[in-house]
């Protein structure tokens, strides 16, 4: 009986440790097939190079960085805002008969394979665009296209945590707000809120997180062209659809610089995660 | 209870006393009416994104999409759907015992403190944010190339069963952590043992928590698509075996949808796609609100 207590207490101290396997393996296969791409074609070639033709052994990921940044950044502006007040409406706001059914279609929001997000901005969104900005010469695949709908992907992420950040607030911060003479509105947006702030600011990160890692639904509407655009009605290309695009035909070196992208991705996302973890830490 | 409610009532504000407070206050005005704004686009788009998808998509649902067989004139979602289910099954047979052993390691036998939790649990929210076109990268470097799996089943069902262990992990630590300890107190005092307790009364308890959190997981792989195209690929035809290709029918989607000549036939994989995502988190709520109750 002892022994058998004794195996399973290992064999469930062995499971715990697969999480810990597996993020030394990805990390130890994604750095060691990208980095020496990176030294070959050059740190500086290869970060702060502009210009990316494969077949003339140009590759500079410039435009992809700045193309994840853009649409990440324009998915914020557009996801952030509408996702905080949605949260606000969640968590103070709304009857409890509308919470039971708001609670549900917010999870399905988040449920919505990114493919189907794709295909709908693919059909609605990009169309629609370059009728409406058709003066400014928006061919609809662009910038603002990819935002829109990262800004309208990460709206979950960004309720889900900012909403139970608001209700972890004490109810004697909003009680207090109103016996002092504030009405709802400004005891909500001024006592409460503020109180959530850093639980709301881990929601934003997450976000962030997400965004930056979204591939199938922006290769759909971003346009995809390499270049730095200069323009939200222009084409994007991010570090996502870079590798997608090409790996299925890449080969040598160029195959390299895509697992390379996806390294700097890598990247950009460990120091989101680090960000992440150090505002959870500083809430508790 | 009593008194909260009690508060509520002296707060409850009549629609005619709002408005009058509103006209007062400019700013409290307009706070109100971005909430309700904002809330209205939330639940618009997502409205708009479902009718729109089924207005469009399920005069689309064709026989032809239901044939046994691929062609490429019938572009068939029924060899698409037998994968997916394949991956399903074989992730969650990697997954699910992993996650759910590794939790109640957490939970029941690790000593609080103990610098492997910490990295265990470090490393889980790690996992927890890595893009699935990472997790399709490395799927690709590792089990693809390293392993010569080829593009296949298995090498796409490791893959996704990677990125969701965090997930079963999390439920899993949570519906352990909401057994009240009288359960297992009352169980050491009956004079079981340690590994007894914890499969005969504290699992069974959390069963429901952990059901939702793998239900949402399964959401999860059936929508998949970045983490799939290097691991699995994109062969249109029922994978003979685990080490064949096969493409799920999120990949199926995609490869439809890029190729601009099947318009429609993606709209009605869209509708499978989308119709599958609603029934499991309407079961996922359902078994979650049940555990609340119980």
């Amino acid at each position: 009986m002892k022994v058998k207590e004794k195996v399973m207490e290992i064999v469930f101290l062995v499971a715990a440790c697969v999480s810990i396997l597996a993020v030394l393996l990805i990390c130890v296969f994604l750095f060691s097939s990208g980095i020496p791409a990176i030294g070959k074609i050059g740190p500086l070639n290869f970060l702060g190079g502009t210009v990316w033709k494969p077949s003339n052994n140009l590759f500079g990921i410039l435009p992809m960085i700045l193309g994840s940044i853009y649409v990440t950044a324009g998915a914020i502006v557009i996801g952030v805002p509408i996702g905080i007040f949605m949260a606000v409406f969640m968590a103070r706001f709304c009857p409890e008969g509308l919470y039971k059914i708001l609670k549900p279609a917010v999870e399905l929001l988040a449920g919505i394979p990114s493919i189907v997000y794709g295909f709908f901005g693919m059909e609605v969104l990009v169309p629609l665009l370059r009728d409406v900005f058709a003066d400014f010469n928006c061919k609809g695949n662009s910038m603002l296209a990819a935002s829109i709908l990262l800004g309208i992907m990460i709206l979950p992420t960004i309720i889900g945590v900012s909403e139970s950040a608001i209700r972890a607030v004490p109810n004697s911060y909003y009680e207090g707000s109103l016996a002092l003479g504030a009405d709802h509105e400004r005891s909500v947006f001024f006592a409460v809120l503020p109180a959530a702030k850093s639980g709301i600011l881990a929601g934003v990160v997450l976000g962030i997180g997400r965004a930056i890692g979204e591939t199938m639904a922006v290769i759909m509407v971003a346009g995809n062209q390499p270049v730095i655009a200069h323009s939200i009605f222009k084409g994007v290309r991010t570090m996502t659809a870079n590798v997608v695009i090409e790996m299925g035909y890449a080969t040598g070196l160029h195959r390299e610089a895509l697992i390379a992208t996806g390294v700097v991705l890598f990247v950009f996302i460990l120091l989101i995660n680090l960000l992440f973890s150090v505002i959870k830490r500083r809430e508790k | 209870m009593k008194e909260v409610d009690g508060i509520k009532a002296i707060n409850k504000v009549s629609f005619g006393q709002r408005l009058k407070a509103y006209k007062r206050s400019k700013l409290s005005f307009l706070l109100a009416v971005l909430v309700l704004l904002s809330a209205i686009l939330t639940i618009g788009v997502l409205g708009y994104l479902i009718f729109y998808i089924l207005i469009k998509g399920v005069p689309n649902l064709s026989p032809e999409l239901f044939s046994l067989t691929y062609t490429s004139e019938n572009v068939s979602m029924v060899p698409a759907i037998i994968n997916t289910l394949m991956m399903t099954i074989l992730a969650l047979l990697i997954a699910v015992p992993l996650g759910i052993f590794s939790a109640i390691y957490m939970v029941e036998y690790a000593k609080k403190g103990n610098k492997l939790v910490g990295a265990i649990s470090v490393t889980t929210e790690t996992l927890a944010g890595i893009p699935s076109i990472v997790y399709g990268l490395f799927g690709m470097l590792f089990f693809v190339t390293y392993l010569h799996w080829k593009y296949s089943i298995l090498a796409g069902a490791f893959t996704l069963s990677i990125m969701i262990l965090p997930s079963i992990m999390r439920t899993t630590q949570e519906a352990l952590l909401s057994v009240p300890d009288s359960y297992r107190e009352g169980s050491y005092g009956l004079g079981a043992g340690k590994l007894r307790t914890v499969f005969r009364i504290v699992l069974p308890s959390a069963i429901p928590g952990i059901l939702a959190g793998i239900i949402l997981a399964i959401g999860r792989i059936v929508g998949e698509t970045a983490a799939l195209i290097f691991t699995a690929g994109t062969v249109p035809d029922i994978a003979k075996n685990l080490m064949s290709s096969g493409r799920t029918l999120a990949v199926h989607m995609y490869v439809l949808s890029g190729e601009g000549l099947h318009t429609d036939q993606a709209y009605a994989t869209a509708v499978v796609l989308l119709v599958v995502v609603i029934i499991i988190n309407g079961l996922s709520t359902l078994i979650a609100k049940k555990f609340t109750k119980a």
